[in-house]
């Protein structure tokens, strides 16, 4: 139970997967404006990621290790995701219409999201068991969300600020995320 | 010549990095040192290059319909090669890069170039595209590459340019570095761009 612990929070706080790992970068500067939208791709992102730690696990130790056939994990990998994020755009359409239209075209973007592919690869590569995936799964999406939540409200209010006009828009973003990053590194400290 | 054109257009006009924002997560993460950044942006070039000139030669049997999920296997097919090869012959690299070497897959730049440009242009221009968008890239790559391990380091291409009074700026090779490096160096391109076109700034 201890070591789930550590996985979830070394992934939410101490590695979190987008100020320190540098994983699902575009999104994160793309859907920061408004902090419902961000919240909104945080769930939507959640959900995949969860879902892809489990199937990519399934995918792999019993279709690619069986057969012996690891090296085709990358685009066994990609393939599964593209499918699970149709497949859940059918059913967050269908199930709830008001959802699907807040996150609009954001949702089928999420299967270059890399933080999805990231998770999955890492799930491997650490040779973590299917609950350990799944864990790291939902601590990655959650520190996904975190940040991405985070940064919006920053940049909410640096919409009435005054900046210097060559800094406007992505540079001031960049620099803002440098801040939060610098502040995500305080968790570098904690050891369990 | 409009193939020189095709060339030249990624490496600075349209420079896939400073000009169109895409590619983030790579650029932000391996430049650590220049090393990494020339091994990552050649990488991204052989997988740009084979999956332009494949996809164009195909663009006439794909099925619109199908189309994203067609050019995702092509690159991902790519990318499995770049892998194994570098595993092969560079297998310092390839462990320094980690997991960013299959997360090519996921890179904007490529499936963006697939989309816009090879599926509706011809096979020699793709190839000059995906060429000239690579080095594009690698440019970018080694120009913040180069500013973080000069300031972080003291270092470039692993050679000591400072006497040994200096103090490397150690958050520059560390995450937010990354970030503010970019931040700094696409602030200082507009601030160029603002002057040259007689703003007041």
């Amino acid at each position: 139970m201890k070591e789930l612990i550590v996985i979830a929070l070394g992934a939410i706080l101490i590695e979190n997967f987008v100020l320190v790992k540098f994983l699902g970068i575009c999104p994160f500067l793309g859907v920061s404006r408004k902090v419902e939208t961000a919240l909104g791709m945080g769930m939507a992102v959640t959900f995949v990621m969860v879902l892809a730690s489990l199937i990519t696990w399934l995918v792999q130790t019993f279709i690619l290790e069986h057969f012996h056939i690891q090296y085709l994990q990358t685009i066994a990998f990609i393939l599964v995701i593209a499918a699970l994020v149709q497949f859940v755009e059918m059913f967050v359409q269908k199930a709830s219409p008001t959802l699907y239209q807040a996150l609009g075209v954001y949702l089928p973007l999420i299967t270059t999201n890399c933080a999805v592919l990231g998770v999955a690869l890492l799930n491997i590569q650490k040779e973590f068991n299917l609950i350990k995936s799944l864990v790291y799964g939902v601590g990655a999406a959650i520190g996904f969300t975190l940040a991405i939540v985070l940064f919006a409200g920053v940049r909410e209010r640096l919409e009435i600020a005054d900046i210097p006009k060559p800094l406007q828009g992505f540079p001031i973003a960049l620099i803002t995320a440098a801040l939060l990053s610098i502040a995500f590194l305080g968790f570098q400290g904690l050891k369990f | 010549m409009s193939l020189m054109k095709e060339f030249n257009k990624g490496i600075i006009k349209d420079n896939p990095v400073f000009i169109q924002l895409l590619g983030m997560c790579p650029i932000l993460a391996v430049t650590t040192t220049v090393e990494n950044g020339i091994g990552m942006g050649l990488s991204a070039t052989a997988v740009l290059l084979g999956s332009n000139v494949v996809i164009s030669l195909l663009r006439k049997f794909i099925p619109s319909k199908v189309r994203i999920p067609a050019f995702i296997v092509i690159i991902a097919g790519f990318v499995t090669l770049i892998d194994m090869m570098l595993k092969a012959y560079f297998p310092e690299l390839s462990k320094s890069l980690g997991l960013f070497i299959p997360l090519i897959v996921v890179n904007c730049i490529i499936l963006a170039r697939a989309e816009a440009f090879a599926s509706k242009n011809s096979t020699t221009k793709s190839f000059f595209d995906g060429l000239g968008m690579g080095l594009g890239f690698t440019i970018a790559l080694v120009i913040l590459a180069g500013l973080r391990e000069v300031l972080g380091n003291g270092t470039f291409w692993g050679l000591p340019l400072f006497g040994a009074s200096f103090q490397p700026a150690l958050i520059m090779i560390l995450p937010p570095g990354a970030f503010l490096g970019l931040g700094i160096i696409l602030g200082i391109m507009n601030w160029f761009a603002q002057r040259r076109k007689g703003g007041e700034a």
